[in-house]
């Protein structure tokens, strides 16, 4: 009994000085509350804050929901927050700052974020608003074995190419739908044609106004692209979001892809997969249109935030918790599991997809306060043009009016 | 019983549906009347790993000063319900003058959510309903007529649709009609076309959904009607047969009349039930081809990143009218019965 006390309290010193020697863990006894998204990266983060620091908090909670992005505002309004920090992503982080639920980090950046390079700070009008730790984007993916034998050369570069490419897949017998695309009725649909519209050089706005401006010569051709690329999707397109996706990938059922980036170590490792496709699979940039030079695509990053509503104390703690697990040690352990933002990354050929996009200028997703609403529209009302029973003019005039309609309620316009 | 015993009596429950059923409704009624407040926004730089941009942000103090002075939000009397995401009047209007014939017209009311919601909401109340009856009456005399030994299993996995959840009940069967899953393939194989999609003909889609909700709501009319059968006079019966009544006149002359009461009662559940669809259209991932009206206020709340109260609260005064309206000529028969037994 004795004994095992013993070793007990070995374990729990040597816990706890291991935790006091390696890092910063800022103010002690302090609670710390992450709400996070739910896939390896982000535990990678929370798991190194977790072994750093959660000696020295008094409570470590970590909720990680794919839901998260539909929770946060709602937990974070009341004083205290739900949650000390919110892991975001672009599109989250707007969710949240219009609401005033993120402090800015300058400070905290100044005494704990030493080791943080420059391009992880996001600001907005020169404040710090969150710490990037990692990239992603869609991107293509394909595969060498079936593009060779349909006799396509080179990597289609864009759209017109990859269109011709699955004309020929289609026209060798290899595959009657090639193509496989996060097509669901919803946000993956309305994110498909901004990265198409965005490859066209649209514009969602009317400059400095919220008057959506899509309903135009580069709408309809995205539009047009767009049905273009369907005709060679699987049937059940408007069904699927990145699961299915994955799935048919890893099934043999598709020959080119566009894709998430973050799915790209797990397509490549060896599970749930066979080696004909994994050995197959190249990842490269998002095509352009062609005679254009931006990868249809939208640049995503991860990054951290820390509440408002919670005390200075806590705020420090969980921001000192959070980057004391950004470093590269970190980095090294979970090399594939993220395009990371941070020092000692080895891109390797999951990642090569993402850079080449990121290195070929695309955009940024959107970082507009009322920009969730067009995209809410544009999932809801691209479908009918989709499925053939509209014209892709009336189509973007009903997205313009419906995103009109909820501006005008939400209050942007 | 004397008025005032009964008012005592029914008074706890009364005052628990006030609390739990009127105020809120009224609440909601209220707030789809008001709509945010006008966001101050700014043009801001802002900067990322990938770059810098000038995009626009919310003025967060300028904004919640709005707020705190009227919380309720800015008062909009009823354009909500007559905006385009409701009843779309001024659209409405405009798509009359510009059609020559009524089915354009039909068609262009389709592009509306909320006709369009309610095209699908409707078909499904009136297909589903009269087949869940039916059926489910044929299920009860059937069981009812089975040896004694039987009975106990039979009527167990008879309640199982409607034992499974509905969101997996409809998940299950959504991965079964896959083009790789059983009911697919093979459906794939009868046909002999590999395109053959269940999830990708909006006409397919709307069977496959009411086969759903027909098949998940039958246990329901089915244990009420099996319960039903038990109380029905075996004299009555007994002397029916005595007067050379076959089977099926026994049930069309004794069985039925006996359980019309009961038909009516399962008719308005089922009504105010199917009026109300929802979980197979997130199930079976049908938004393309199909929505209801529940959808509708869980899209406004849920789907963009900005919870529209005002067109949800609109949306579920919609849904209030539509069961009101759905159950009134049912109403009005029974109270009609009812004061003519009462005059006999």
């Amino acid at each position: 009994m004795i004994f095992k006390k013993l070793i007990l309290v070995g374990f729990i010193s040597l816990f706890f000085s291991s935790s006091l020697y390696a890092a910063d863990c800022g103010p002690n006894g302090q609670s710390i509350r992450i709400l996070a998204s739910d896939f390896p990266a982000i535990h990678a983060i929370a798991n190194s804050a977790e072994s750093n620091c959660a000696g020295s908090a008094s409570e470590f909670n970590r909720n990680h929901t794919t839901e998260a992005r539909q929770i946060m505002n709602a937990a974070q309004t009341p004083n205290p927050a739900e949650y000390t920090s919110v892991i975001v992503a672009n599109s989250t982080l707007v969710q949240l700052m219009n609401d005033g639920l993120v402090r800015p980090l300058d400070d905290l950046v100044e005494k704990y974020g030493g080791h943080l390079k420059s391009n992880q700070l996001i600001t907005i009008d020169g404040k710090i608003m969150a710490i990037a730790f990692m990239a992603n984007s869609q991107h293509m993916y394909y595969r060498t074995d079936i593009l060779e034998k349909s006799g396509v050369d080179g990597i289609p570069a864009t759209y017109d190419e990859v269109i011709s490419a699955a004309e020929k897949i289609r026209a060798a017998g290899i595959m009657e739908h090639p193509l496989v695309m996060n097509l669901k009725v919803g946000w993956n649909v309305g994110e498909v044609f901004n990265t198409i519209y965005l490859a066209h050089g649209g514009e969602f706005f009317k400059p400095g106004s919220a008057e959506a401006s899509i309903n135009n010569a580069k709408g309809v051709a995205a539009l047009e692209t767009m049905k273009a690329l369907v005709e060679y999707a699987h049937e059940d397109h408007l069904t699927q979001a990145s699961d299915d996706t994955q799935g048919l990938w890893e099934a043999g059922q598709a020959a080119i892809g566009f894709m998430w980036g973050s799915r790209g170590g797990v397509i490549l490792d060896n599970e749930g997969s066979s080696a004909e496709v994994t050995s197959n699979t190249v990842l490269s940039a998002a095509p352009t249109v062609t005679g254009g030079s931006i990868p249809g695509a939208t640049l995503w990053w991860d990054g951290i935030t820390i509440a408002t509503n919670v005390s200075d104390s806590e705020a420090e703690a969980t921001f000192a918790a959070l980057v004391s697990g950004m470093t590269s040690e970190m980095v090294a352990a979970n090399n594939d599991d993220a395009i990371w933002l941070i020092d000692g990354f080895k891109p390797g050929p999951a990642a090569a997809g993402v850079s080449a996009t990121a290195q070929g200028g695309a955009k940024s997703y959107p970082m507009f306060a009322q920009m969730g609403l067009l995209h809410n529209a544009l999932g809801a009302e691209l479908v009918d043009f989709l499925k053939g029973s509209e014209s892709a003019e009336q189509a973007l005039s009903d997205v313009e009016a419906v995103y009109e309609t909820a501006a005008k309620d939400a209050g942007y316009l | 019983m004397k008025h005032s015993t009964f008012l005592l009596f029914s008074l706890p429950s009364l005052s628990v549906m006030f609390l739990f059923i009127a105020i809120p409704i009224v609440s909601v009624f209220i707030q789809s009347l008001h709509i945010e407040h006008k966001q101050v926004i700014i043009v801001t730089e802002n900067c990322d790993p990938f770059g810098c941009e000038t995009t626009t942000s919310v003025d967060t103090e300028a904004s919640a000063k709005l707020k705190e002075k009227a919380p309720l939000g800015k008062f909009n009397g009823f354009k909500t319900y007559s905006n385009r995401m409701h009843f779309a009047f001024d659209e409405l209007g405009e798509a009359w003058k510009s059609s020559d014939s009524f089915t354009v017209f039909v068609k262009k009311l389709y592009n509306y959510p909320l006709y369009r919601a309610l095209s699908f909401t409707l078909t499904y109340t009136f297909i589903v309903t009269p087949f869940v009856l039916f059926l489910g009456f044929l299920v009860a005399v059937g069981v009812n007529n089975l040896p004694k030994m039987f009975k106990g299993p039979t009527i167990f996995a008879s309640l199982l649709p409607m034992i499974v959840t509905p969101l997996v009940g409809s998940l299950i069967l959504f991965w079964m009609v896959d083009g790789d899953g059983v009911i697919g393939a093979t459906l794939q194989k009868i046909f002999n076309d590999n395109s053959l999609s269940l999830k990708a003909s909006p006409v397919l889609t709307w069977i496959m959904l009411m086969v759903y909700g027909i098949w998940h709501l039958m246990p329901f009319s089915f244990i009420v009607f099996y319960a039903g059968l038990q109380t029905v006079p075996q004299e009555t019966i007994e002397a029916a047969t005595i007067d050379g009544a076959s089977k099926f006149q026994r049930i069309r002359h004794v069985v039925i009349p006996h359980l019309m009461p009961l038909a009516i009662f399962i008719t308005l559940i089922l009504l105010m039930d199917n009026f109300r669809v929802f979980e197979p259209i997130i199930g079976f991932r049908a938004e393309a081809h199909a929505t209801s009206i529940s959808w509708l206020i869980w899209n406004h709340l849920r789907e963009s990143a900005y919870p529209l109260y005002n067109a949800a609260g609109a949306t579920s005064m919609i849904t209030i009218f539509g069961v009101a309206i759905l159950l009134l000529p049912v109403l009005i028969r029974t109270w009609r019965d009812f004061k003519e037994k009462n005059k006999g």
